[in-house]
């Protein structure tokens, strides 16, 4: 009997098993990937690694990285600022617009620059676009942080004898650098990751020199040597974000009723903010949008036959990414549940192990399935399966992100409280548990489908034979050079497909945000 | 109504005894507070008769009905004990209404017996807000009524007023408990704050130790504390050293009566509890040879006052009515009167 009850200290045996099974499993492609690289032995390994080539991948990669996180970091907080933080015309329109790069893929972004300007490529290239698609994901986590900061705080600052910028400076800036830092990680770990805006603009990282090992050098070892070295970079960065960030969690004191902020009145500066806003919007988003649009119109054909239509891809496109993104779902349950409900050392750490995977880029992911297919398991070489368990994985950590504030909600305490007034453990759980969750769970669902639905490399690389995705289909017909107006279905379809569950997502985050700080900074905190 | 009845109760959690061998008898229809410091076990008291916990060693039994013991477990949706946190807990996803109509049958609920609640704790006009939208005596209310609809045989109260500001909680604490004594429900509540546990419980339990110390009517306690531990945790407490023979106690502030039935038949040195109320001051009249002090600290609270007194080596806590009878500094008489408690002095 007790064991349907939660405990208070002990995780009941089921839950702690499933979830180091997940664990487990999301930690499998690393393993692997060491496995195939040491194969030829340790020396060999050294061989392929030992090359003025991956120094010169190393310098491209990082020059870049640096780069453009510095860029998305002082663009995503000015951004922030000024639609959160000052009066700025139309700044509810404004803030849904800067979010929308967040559905355009790297290599849609990619590809509308270098086909309408074709001197936009290489490193200047690569930063340009890079900062355009990435800044989002500094700009959601400092807004949302502006908004829950108190304005309390800084009037206590402002009567210590600080001016208004001082004081803005010094308390919600100075408050909100760990989540500045947690952005900036996430920039710079989506980059060394993409491969397809990078084969668009002629620039070579490491992500496309794996990929030029597979396809055209049938290297699987090398691959995987370069992988190593990728995922190296990644936890590199992973573990820069633990020495910098601060420990310990910024809590309001006090009661949680908070005053509305009354924003910073622009004065002369309205224009030009208006202009920058603005001149962030129409490259990103406006430019993408438009040339999409115009090749849709201006049509044209192409010599490459379609291996599916417009329809049978997009239909592959959902059932694949709706597969992956309720097995990401459903794993991200237990762990989600273990680590809220039953706090400890050892499930805190089950819980942040998970986030390890998000250093490990899809390609890597993508390459250890491979490699596991080809050995361990041959049926599976090429099936949906292999593809729907690649996003799974690699999607995991949004997924657990997604569902933390609505799991965190859904306590025991409410479960209780429902049995003592006489009813079952199932019906508890059917009229208390399962409503509480269900948001954050749809919320989840919708992340992994979103960025299922718009990942290309991985999906290159495991795409079963036969079918092609909307991406893979964009791809090819992008990659043959003149076909953009065959490409250009596919990316506006692609686009569509993911506005309704990303609008869902910020409705998801913002309702939750303002429903309960504490949620919501929960989400923050599980965000960064 | 309903008895309550523990015994040999046992709970660690790890290698953390919280619990170590507890009784306590709830007589029928009482109001009784478990008073006791953060940690000493009165949640996981009360968790263990709700049944969302398990003790390790014990019986637990309500109305002579084992609901929990090594052969029995009686699951927490069987017992008809209601249940109050101290956050309130309500159902973030549900109404007011639905909250209250949560543990009800649906003959009950086309009854009204809802509406018949919230009337009760005078929210009646709420029902359809959402938990979010109420104050936090709101909610604690609403917690109340849900608690109270499906009428169950024990109501239990984890804290129920620690986390509202002090005003609203005397008002929603005398509300409540007029509420639950209407009711006739059986009450148990923890505490740690001994204003409250005295104000409104029939009796009150002292935990200490992972037992309770000391079970008695609230005027008892502190009277006559079982030891310094509980007298101090009831109440300011001035402890005097004096000589106890035949029923007096003879002590630096004179000599004063044992109250009944306390070392009856001891004679020799004991600590001897005086309350603050009990002293009285005057400014001293002349040169006298009654005891006197030296006023150190003075705090006004309006309907009385408090003293500290500087008395030989100890300093003395004093409780006056109105106005304070001295200044800081000043030389002051000190006299007691009533019947104290005492216990015999170590050594």
């Amino acid at each position: 009997m007790t064991k349907l009850l939660w405990g208070r200290r002990r995780p009941p045996l089921g839950l702690a098993a499933t979830s180091v099974l997940v664990v487990a499993l999301l930690v499998s492609p690393l393993a692997l990937i060491v496995a195939q690289a040491a194969q030829g032995g340790w020396a060999k390994l050294w061989a392929a690694l030992d090359r003025a080539f991956v120094a010169s991948l190393l310098w491209n990669t990082v020059r870049l990285a640096l780069a453009v996180t510095a860029l998305a970091a002082a663009l995503g907080t000015s951004m922030a600022w000024l639609t959160e933080r000052t009066a700025l015309p139309g700044r509810r329109a404004w803030a849904a617009l800067l979010v929308v790069p967040i559905v355009v893929p790297d290599f849609v972004l990619a590809w509308t620059w270098s086909s309408m300007f074709p001197s936009v490529h290489g490193y200047w290239g690569s930063v340009l676009v890079m900062t355009l698609h990435l800044y989002p994901l500094v700009y959601l986590p400092m807004a949302a942080a502006f908004r829950a900061s108190d304005p309390g705080q800084e009037e206590i600052a402002r009567a210590l004898g600080l001016t208004r910028w001082q004081a803005w400076l010094r308390v919600s800036v100075r408050q909100a650098r760990s989540t500045l830092l947690g952005g900036s990680l996430l920039v710079c770990l989506a980059l060394l990751g993409y491969y397809g805006a990078f084969e668009d603009l002629r620039y070579q990282t490491f992500t496309t020199a794996i990929f030029g090992e597979i396809q055209t050098q049938f290297s699987p070892q090398v691959a995987s040597s370069l992988s190593l070295v990728l995922v190296g970079l990644s936890v590199l960065v992973l573990a820069s974000e633990a020495a910098f960030s601060e420990r310990g969690v910024l809590r309001r004191s006090g009661p949680m009723a908070q005053r509305a902020q009354s924003p910073a009145a622009l004065g002369r500066a309205r224009l030009p903010a208006v202009c920058s806003v603005a001149a962030v919007v129409a490259p990103a988003v406006g430019f993408p949008v438009f040339v999409v649009v115009y090749w849709l119109f201006a049509g044209g054909s192409s010599a490459l036959p379609a291996a599916v239509s417009l329809g049978a891809a997009a239909g592959y496109t959902a059932l694949y990414s709706a597969l992956g993104a309720a097995v990401a779902t459903v794993l991200a349950l237990p762990v989600s549940l273990l680590a809220t409900r039953h706090p400890s050392r050892w499930s805190l750490t089950l819980q942040r192990s998970t986030f390890a995977v998000q250093a490990v880029p899809g390609i890597v992911i993508a390459l250890a399935l491979v490699y596991a297919a080809s050995h361990f398991i041959a049926f599976a070489y090429q099936s949906p399966e292999l593809l729907v368990a690649a996003y799974a994985v690699m999607f995991f950590p949004l997924g657990l992100v997604a569902m933390t504030a609505s799991v965190a909600r859904a306590s025991p305490r409410l479960e209780e409280v429902g049995r003592s007034l006489g009813k079952g453990p199932v019906t508890v759980r059917l009229q208390v548990t399962l409503p509480l969750v269900a948001p954050g769970l749809a919320a989840a669902f919708c992340f992994v489908f979103l960025s299922a639905a718009t990942e290309l490399t991985a999906t290159l690389l495991l795409v079963p034979t036969g079918v092609q995705t909307l991406a893979t289909q964009f791809w090819a017909y992008a990659e043959e050079g003149a076909s953009f107006g065959a490409a250009a279905p596919y990316a506006a379809t692609m686009m569509l497909m993911s506005v309704v569950p990303a609008y869902l997502l910020g409705r998801f985050f913002d309702r939750s945000l303002a429903a309960e700080k504490a949620g919501g900074a929960q989400v923050l905190g599980a965000l960064t | 109504m309903s008895t309550v009845r523990l015994s040999g109760i046992s709970k660690s959690y790890g290698r953390l005894p919280v619990l170590a061998g507890l009784d306590c008898e709830v007589p029928e229809g009482a109001v009784v507070a478990v008073l006791g410091k953060s940690g000493s076990g009165k949640t996981t008291l009360l968790r263990l008769v709700a049944g969302f916990e398990r003790p390790d060693e014990g019986t637990i039994e309500i109305d002579e009905d084992v609901v929990d013991s090594a052969q029995r477990f009686v699951p927490p949706e069987r017992r008809r004990v209601g249940y109050v946190a101290q956050e309130g807990n309500l159902f973030p996803h549900l109404t007011v209404e639905k909250n209250v109509a949560f543990g009800l049958s649906r003959a009950e609920r086309a009854g009204g017996r809802a509406e018949e609640l919230l009337a009760l704790v005078g929210l009646a006009d709420m029902g359809r807000r959402y938990p979010h939208q109420l104050s936090g005596g709101q909610q604690q209310r609403v917690a109340l009524a849900r608690a109270l609809a499906p009428r169950p045989r024990v109501v239990l109260l984890d804290e129920p007023f620690s986390s509202l500001d002090a005003g609203l909680r005397a008002s929603l604490r005398s509300d409540v408990m007029q509420l639950l004594r209407e009711q006739h429900a059986t009450t148990v509540f923890v505490t740690h704050d001994q204003e409250e546990a005295l104000s409104v419980a029939d009796l009150v339990g002292v935990m200490e130790g992972g037992r309770i110390r000391q079970f008695a009517a609230p005027e008892d306690l502190y009277a006559r504390p079982l030891d310094r531990t509980v007298a101090e945790f009831v109440g300011e407490a001035n402890i005097l050293a004096g000589h106890v023979s035949s029923g007096w106690a003879d002590t630096a502030l004179g000599r004063l009566r044992v109250a009944d039935a306390l070392l009856p038949n001891y004679d020799g040195p004991a600590s001897v509890l005086v309350r603050p109320e009990q002293i009285t001051l005057r400014r001293p009249a002349g040169s006298s040879e009654e005891p006197a002090g030296t006023v150190l600290q003075r705090e006004f609270y309006g309907h009385d006052c408090l003293l500290v007194v500087g008395f030989g080596a100890t300093r003395l806590r004093v409780r006056c009515p109105g106005r304070p009878p001295a200044e800081v500094g000043e030389k002051v008489v000190l006299s007691a009167s009533g019947e104290v408690a005492c216990w015999p002095a170590p050594g």
